[in-house]
C-alpha cells in the first residue's frame, strides 16, 4: 500500500484528523472512499470478509468527525419501516381504556426509528445500517427514497420528516444476498480487503503496543499460515488474531513455542482462539482429514 | 479521460450509468481527491464500481484509459505448461540450476530470456509457440504476440502501479445467473408456502382495527405465516458437470433463508440405487436411494440438476452405469422418484437448443413427463412455477 499517511476525513467543521486513529488503521483507498461519501452526502456501502472491521469503521468515522453514531442492526425480520417510525397502536388502545388525555394526539404514539433519529440529530449524525444483506430482499429498495432525498412521509400525522443535516450513512454487507442495482447506483462502494501482513502488523501494534517484535513476527507467520490451510470452514480474521495475541500475552507464551508449532506442522498454542470449528482444528493440525482430495 | 474510462468500463461489462459518472464529477468538484493519479484511481473506483467482482475489470479499464493501450491481456500461463516448455528447452543441468535459483519466477525469467534469444536467431521468431501443434497455446489459437510470460516484462525492476497489480483478479467471476435473480425466482416458492387458512389472530391488525373502531373489539384473522418449503437438491456430479454443480449449490445456498430446509445429494449421470452427500467421500459414505425416497415425503420440492448427457444404455438397461454394475436400470429409479415426488423438476445447464441432439436427454425428459428446464433465469421461473 501507499506509504503516505492518510489525510483526515473532510467534514464541515475542522474535526480531529483521522490517519488511522490509535486503534484503527485505514488504507488510502478507504480514506478516499469515506471522504467522497461524506462530501457528497451519499451512502457508503462497505463489503469485505467477516472480521475485517466493517462495523468498527462506522464507530471510528463517527469519532473522527465528532458526530454521534446511530447504529441500526438489521435482522432477517427487519422491515424498512422499522427504521423510519412505528405506530404504537397497543399503547394508544391502553390509553383510551384508561381515559388518558394523550390518546387524542396520534403523535404521542409514533415511535421514531433509527433513520428518523439520524435525521433529527442537531449536527448531523453517522448512521450505520449494519448487515443490510440480512434483511428481506426488498429491504434496500424500500429505503431508496429515504436515503436519496433524506426525507420520508409519516402517514398518521401527514407530516414529512426531512433531515436537518444529511447524515453520513454507512452500510455494511456480508454478501449473503445481492443488493438491487437501483440501490447500488445511489451508493459509493468500498471493499475492505483482508489486510496484508504489513498492514496487519500495524493493526496489531495499534492494539498491543508492548508486543515484542519477535512474538509479533512469529504470530503473524502462524496466522497467515493457518489462513492458507485448504478447506477451512471459517478462516481466522483480524478480530480472532487480536484475541489470540491477547491470550498469548496473558499466558506469557514464548515466541519460540509459536514458531515451533509452525515448523512441526501442528497447531500453534491456544489455537482455539483462531479456529472455531472442530473440523478446522483437525484440518490445520495436519491430521489426515477424510476426503481432502488434491 | 473520464469518458474514455467510462466507455472502457462499459465495454468490459461493468454496469456504469450516467448517475455514477456524475457522482464522480461531483466528488472531483468537491475536492475530496488527494492529488495524484492514485488518489483519482481510488476515487473513481469508489464512485463507479459497486461490486468487488468488477474491480479487476476496472483495473484493466483504468490502465487502458490512462495509457491508451489495453493492459495485460488476460492470458495466464499455467505453471504446468511452463515446466513442460522448460523441459523441452533446457538441459537437465540447466533446469537444476534454475530450480536452485528459485522456483517458477526464476524459471519464467530464464525461459523468457531464452525465448528472446531464440527470436533473434530465427528471424521474426513468432512461431516459437509451436506451429507444429505441440503447444497447447498454439492449439487454442492465441496469437503468440499476445502472450506475455509471467506478469509481463515490466515486473523486473519497476514497482507496479496499484491498478497494475491486479489484486482483485480472484474476485472476478462472471456468473451467468446472478444469485439475486435466483433468489427473486425462488421467492415464488416461499410465497406459496405462506398460503393457508386464515386461522391466526392478527394481533397488531386487531388492535389497529379496534382503535379505529373507537374501542369496540374488531377481531382480525390472518393466514399463518409459515415458511414450510423444503427443497431436496439432487446434483449430477459427473466430470463435465462439476463447474455447473458448484454454481447451482452456491445459488441454492444463497437462497437458503427462503426455505425451511434444504438438503443436497449427489448422483452420477443418472439416479441409481445409491446417492451420496459429500462428493469427495462418495465411495465411503453413500445412502441407499430407497431410504432417500422414504425419508422425503411428497411435500418436498425436488430439484434435479444434471446435463442428462450419457449413453442411452445408462438410463435404460440394468448394468448400464459407467461406474458400477447397477441391478436395476436408471429409468426405474427415475420412475420411482417421479411417483414419489409430485413436485419435481430437472434443471439442465445445457442450452435448450442442444437437447434434441442427445438421445438420453429426450429419454429422461420423457420419464419426467417434460419437466426439464434450462438453467437460465427464464427456465428457472418456469421450473419454480411448476414446483
Amino acid at each position: 500500500m501507499d506509504p503516505t499517511p492518510g489525510q483526515p476525513w473532510r467534514a464541515g467543521p475542522p474535526g480531529p484528523g483521522f490517519e488511522g486513529t490509535a486503534t484503527y488503521i485505514a488504507t488510502p483507498d478507504l480514506i478516499v472512499a469515506v471522504n467522497a461519501a461524506v462530501a457528497l452526502g451519499r451512502p457508503l456501502l462497505v463489503k469485505g470478509e467477516p472480521g475485517t472491521g466493517k462495523t468498527v469503521l462506522a464507530r471510528e468515522v463517527a469519532a473522527a468527525l465528532g458526530r454521534p453514531l446511530i447504529e441500526w442492526h438489521v435482522k432477517s425480520t427487519t422491515k424498512a419501516q422499522h427504521g423510519l417510525y412505528e405506530y404504537d397502536a397497543v399503547a394508544r388502545l391502553r390509553d383510551s381504556q384508561l381515559g388518558s388525555e394523550r390518546v387524542h394526539d396520534i403523535r404521542n404514539y409514533i415511535v421514531r426509528g433509527k433513520v428518523w433519529e439520524a435525521f433529527e440529530a442537531p449536527a448531523g449524525a453517522v448512521l450505520l445500517i449494519d448487515e443490510v444483506d440480512k434483511a428481506d430482499l426488498e429491504f434496500p429498495n424500500d429505503l431508496l427514497q429515504e436515503l436519496d432525498r433524506m426525507e420520508f412521509y409519516v402517514h398518521e400525522t401527514r407530516e414529512t420528516v426531512r433531515a436537518r443535516h444529511r447524515p453520513v450513512v454507512l452500510i455494511t454487507s456480508n454478501d449473503e444476498k445481492e443488493l438491487p442495482d437501483a440501490f447500488l447506483r445511489r451508493c459509493f462502494f468500498h471493499y475492505l480487503r483482508f489486510p496484508d501482513p504489513e498492514t496487519m502488523a500495524r493493526i496489531v501494534r495499534a492494539h498491543h503496543p508492548d508486543l515484542g517484535r519477535d512474538l509479533l513476527a512469529a504470530a503473524l507467520d502462524a496466522f497467515y499460515g493457518l489462513r492458507e490451510v485448504p478447506g477451512l470452514k471459517k478462516r481466522p480474521s483480524t478480530s480472532e488474531l487480536l484475541d489470540w495475541i491477547h491470550l498469548l500475552l496473558a499466558e506469557g507464551v514464548a515466541p519460540g513455542a509459536v514458531r515451533a508449532a509452525r515448523g512441526g506442522r501442528s497447531l500453534p498454542p491456544l489455537a482455539g482462539a483462531l479456529l472455531k470449528h472442530e473440523h478446522d482444528l483437525g484440518a490445520a493440525g495436519g491430521a489426515p482429514v477424510a476426503g481432502r482430495v488434491g | 479521460m473520464f469518458e474514455r474510462l467510462v466507455h472502457a468500463l462499459r465495454r468490459a461489462g461493468v454496469p456504469v450509468s450516467l448517475g455514477e459518472h456524475l457522482a464522480l464529477l461531483g466528488a472531483l468538484r468537491a475536492g475530496v481527491v488527494p492529488p495524484g493519479t492514485q488518489g483519482f484511481y481510488h476515487l473513481a473506483r469508489t464512485a463507479l464500481v459497486k461490486d468487488e467482482r468488477h474491480f479487476d475489470r476496472f483495473d484493466r479499464a483504468f490502465a487502458e484509459a490512462l495509457g491508451g493501450r489495453p493492459a495485460d491481456a488476460p492470458i495466464e500461463i499455467p505453471e504446468a505448461w511452463l515446466r513442460w516448455e522448460a523441459a523441452r528447452r533446457f538441459t537437465p543441468e540447466e533446469r537444476a540450476a534454475i530450480d536452485v535459483r528459485g522456483g517458477v519466477d526464476a524459471l519464467t525469467e530464464a525461459l523468457r530470456q531464452r525465448l528472446a534469444g531464440q527470436d533473434g536467431r530465427h528471424e521474426g521468431g513468432s512461431h516459437w509457440v509451436g506451429t507444429r501443434g505441440t503447444s497447447p497455446l498454439g492449439a487454442a489459437g492465441y496469437a503468440p504476440a499476445g502472450i506475455r510470460l509471467g506478469r509481463g516484462p515490466g515486473r523486473a525492476g519497476r514497482a507496479l502501479k496499484v491498478w497494475e497489480r491486479r489484486e482483485y483478479r480472484n474476485l472476478d467471476d462472471r456468473v451467468g445467473l446472478g444469485t439475486r435473480a435466483f433468489q427473486v425466482a425462488l421467492r415464488r416458492l416461499r410465497r406459496w408456502a405462506r398460503e393457508g387458512a386464515a386461522e391466526d389472530l392478527d394481533l397488531a391488525e386487531t388492535l389497529r382495527a379496534t382503535a379505529r373502531n373507537g374501542g369496540w373489539l374488531d377481531l382480525r384473522m390472518a393466514r399463518r405465516r409459515r415458511n414450510a418449503t423444503r427443497v431436496l437438491l439432487l446434483l449430477d456430479a459427473g466430470g463435465s458437470m462439476d463447474a455447473h454443480v458448484r454454481r447451482v449449490e452456491r445459488l441454492f445456498s444463497a437462497a437458503r433463508s427462503e426455505f425451511e430446509r434444504l438438503e443436497s445429494y449427489y448422483f452420477h449421470n443418472c439416479l441409481y440405487e445409491r446417492v451420496w452427500r459429500d462428493n469427495r467421500r462418495r465411495h465411503v459414505e453413500t445412502l441407499p436411494t430407497v431410504q432417500l425416497l422414504k425419508a422425503h415425503d411428497a411435500r418436498w420440492r425436488v430439484v434435479f440438476v444434471g446435463d442428462a448427457q450419457m449413453h442411452p444404455i445408462e438410463v435404460t438397461h440394468a448394468g448400464g452405469s459407467v461406474e458400477h454394475d447397477n441391478a436395476e436400470p436408471g429409468a426405474e429409479w427415475l420412475r420411482r422418484a417421479v411417483a414419489r415426488w409430485p413436485h419435481l423438476v430437472w434443471l439442465n445447464p445445457v442450452p435448450e437448443a442442444a437437447w434434441p441432439s442427445t438421445a438420453s436427454t429426450g429419454l429422461i425428459r420423457a420419464l419426467l413427463r417434460g419437466r426439464m428446464y434450462p438453467l437460465t433465469p427464464a427456465g428457472l421461473r418456469e421450473a419454480v412455477a411448476r414446483l
